[in-house]
């Protein structure tokens, strides 16, 4: 195996090892204990050692935080600020993020166990230009006025949706944060936000930034907390106006279930995935190759959108196969602080031991093991890249989503095949196409039932592009201006016209 | 009490007083079919609680069944494949058809429905044909968007139609809301399995016999009439179903979004209840607001989500206004919906009746003032009385819960904050009214009420281009407008890398 550990310690060691100062919920613009006083702890995937203990909200919290976001959208100034305001203060938050890149890449990487220098570059960045696209948003939602058929002068407002419940996950924390986050705060909205109980350190440091950037108190509030106390307790809240979640399948159903016992609050939800790759016999094998690694194993195969299958045309296939598992090989797993390191640790115990149970399966299902398959080192979560070939989508791991740096790779002959098998999925998040051919681009990104497709390329995320599932992997959109329906509630206002004119 | 029973047989010059009813077999793939179980159920005329006649009771089996044909229908045949003007053909065809049938399906629904004869023919129908028409305009107008990058990204969105979709419709206005949910689906491209209320199933029928005669293609549109706890549950629950499509109760509503939850997390929008205030101001006209709040409360005999139930009359011109709203209720003409004379009907079943006289009783009990009507009228059918309650306070049943029936709560108010508070304090926000000449009242009234309609000098203006949809526990997702084809299309985002590109 030539995948090793890296311990090189040339990233400076005052980043490697942040400081932790936040640690308690923001409610109403201050950090205060939970109510019951318990923490949770948060550990560090490289080590298997804990960081840091963190305040652990429980539904008298979560009630606490509503409270101050129902009284912060009814009475205090958010939704009452032109967008305009709304925008310059949302552009001074991204300042601050920009200020404070280092220290909140490092704490994503001891608490996510996510490459130092993709955070550094992307994730964080990334975070500063949600807000900063939907800064420039807030001042341009316009309703519209109606041309009727009969004597009326009728319009449209887009008004804020009230108090928005948002339950993130751990995957990538400060993308996800404000994914949601900035579209409420556009919008007028105020919100309570639930943290991943397995990387809650970067979203505290957040809400400290909101404050500081002038965020009014109560707009944004933050609980960590477990998921299944805290969370719960946003879905079924009777004074939450709509949740947004991004998660598995399974909590994703609890969510949709609460609201409908509570309050019918809005729903939208960003569910799993199980995306196909397929590569034609007209790609570059060598960037057809790179494309597959990096579609899984990129944030160690833990993005819902990962290319977790891929279909390989057979006029290719061998030569493909052959240097995707070289490649493989030469991937450098080891502690993400290091700009070598390709791979950093899974996120938890939990994950880790999924990951490996879905790998055993693999190899008792009858797929090909053709190389990784096992964990790596003593201490952490790491575990080697894994290719499995000869997968049918019977097999559990063609269905299920691994969320772990595992490949299934098949073998296809036709155009025809390829749609059928790739669309052979209860999920449909996204999809990858490699091809010159500009009608098999056409033919097959019209016919796989997905809701992102990506051509010759993969991951490729914008600020204007809509994002969100078809299937059982959820609905509704972030990303785009289409995301900001989510959070705004259309109101029709209709007056009779007399002595008018014209309609 | 000048309210009157109408025997009048000069409505026996009316063309269609008996209609024959030809179908009452549910419409799957095409073709009309008994269940496959063989039960029927008995459909009432609520003039007199007698059966009009029986209809086939489809259960899972046939949901099935009608999801099959749609899902061939949709995967396979020709309808989401056309372009959006042959669609829009089509339903505009359908909708001559209508046109054609007018009286008939008028009658049909004055006999299933209680509603009023002449309403019927000269509203309800033609506005369902008009639904159709908006829509088959619409149809070829469904486009994506080109966005702008910020990297060398060549990017689009489509909008596709979602699928399979269902849709359980009820029973105040059958051919309404059978074309509010089928033509924005229709217009998309979806397949669709429509449920319609038990209480209301005839006109459904036979505008799936006009469909087919349109040239819409088997599978495509499929009826199943049945129970709601059977058949409506097999679709909020069917895995195969892509979106569900409701308008009901609130009760109703959560069983549905609880099925979407357990099942395959489809798409749901729910309209629901209602509980709309009317704000009566101080400079209105008198005699105009009242004929606008007892229309407002007794339209279609009360049954209609966004009914004002709820009136509350600024205290300047309040005794006036009580004055001249009791005398004209009292002078309601309650009767034969076929008697153009009659304002109007039976409630729709036993079940309503019982409830609104139930709701009533409450209100006596809870000391609302009772002004007139609170009875029962007449020993045949479901008929009941125009009622109004005065000196009501939102505590009450009477204020909280949906009646659902001829029954209206008033209420006086001093500013325009308490007028605000009150017509807030509520779980709905369907709809509202305002009655006043001041632009800077009707501004802020409107922009303060937290609800998804707000009709200023006006109510139930409607209209094709209006969204309409509540807010709060009245439900999601919108009626009306193009809006409404956003429930039956999906976005999907197509990304290329550009090269040797002059620009983004």
């Amino acid at each position: 195996m030539a995948t090793q550990n890296s311990d090189d310690s040339s990233a400076s060691s005052l980043v490697k090892n942040p400081m932790i100062k936040f640690t308690k919920l923001f409610i109403n613009g201050e950090f205060v204990d939970s109510i019951s006083g318990k923490t949770f702890e948060t550990v560090d995937p490289r080590t298997r050692e804990v960081i840091a203990n963190i305040a652990e909200g429980d539904k008298e919290d979560v009630d606490l935080a509503v409270k101050a976001a129902r009284q912060a959208f009814d009475h205090g100034p958010w939704p009452r600020l032109p967008g305009y305001e709304r925008g310059r203060i949302m552009m001074k938050f991204a300042d601050l993020i920009e200020e404070n890149v280092e220290e909140l890449a490092a704490l994503e990487i001891i608490d996510g166990g996510k490459l130092f220098n993709m955070n550094k570059a992307v994730d964080i960045p990334q975070a500063a230009s949600s807000l900063r696209y939907y800064a420039g948003a807030a001042d341009k939602i316009h309703g519209e006025v109606l041309k009727m058929s009969r004597e009326l002068h009728g319009y449209t407002l887009q008004e804020p949706i009230g108090v928005v419940g948002y339950i993130i996950p751990w995957n990538v924390p400060s993308i996800m944060f404000f994914l949601k986050v900035s579209l409420a705060l556009a919008a007028g909205c105020t919100m309570v936000v639930k943290l991943a109980e397995q990387t809650p350190l970067t979203a505290l440091f957040y809400a400290h930034l909101a404050k500081l950037a002038g965020i009014p108190n109560g707009v944004l509030n933050v609980v960590s907390g477990l998921g299944s106390t805290a969370g719960a307790a946003i879905s079924s809240h009777m004074d939450i106006d709509a949740v947004s979640f991004t998660g598995s399948t399974e909590v994703g159903r609890k969510v949709l279930q609460a609201a409908a016992t509570s309050n019918l609050k809005v729903v939208s939800l960003e569910l799993r995935g199980k995306s196909p790759l397929i590569i034609f016999d007209d790609a570059d094998v060598d960037i057809a190759a790179d494309l597959a690694l990096f579609g899984i194993l990129y944030n160690k195969g833990e993005i819902c959108v990962a290319s977790s299958r891929v279909y390989i045309q057979e006029g290719i296939y061998e030569e493909l196969v052959k240097k995707l598992v070289e490649k493989a090989k030469a991937w450098v797993v080891g502690d993400p602080f290091d700009p070598k390191v390709q791979q950093g640790p899974q996120v938890d115990k939990k994950q880790y031991e999924k990951v490996l149970s879905y790998i055993e399966h693999g190899k008792r299902e009858g797929a090909t093991l053709l190389t990784g398959g096992k964990p790596l080192g003593e201490k952490g979560y790491f575990i080697e890249p894994t290719i499995f070939s000869e997968v049918k989508e019977e097999m559990l791991i063609a269905k299920d989503e691994i969320f772990g740096p595992v490949m299934a790779v098949a073998k296809f002959k036709t155009i025809e095949e390829a749609i059928k098998r790739a669309n052979n999925t209860r999920y449909g998040l996204a999809a990858g196409i490699v091809t010159k051919d500009l009608n098999v681009a056409n033919t097959v990104s019209r016919s796989i039932r997905a809701g992102t497709i990506w051509i010759n390329c993969y991951f490729a995320f914008e600020n204007d592009i809509p994002f969100g599932g078809y299937k059982m992997s959820g609905f509704g959109k972030d990303y785009g201006l289409e995301a900001l329906h989510k959070y705004l509630q259309v109101k029709s206002v209709v007056t009779p016209l007399y002595n008018t004119p014209w309609l």
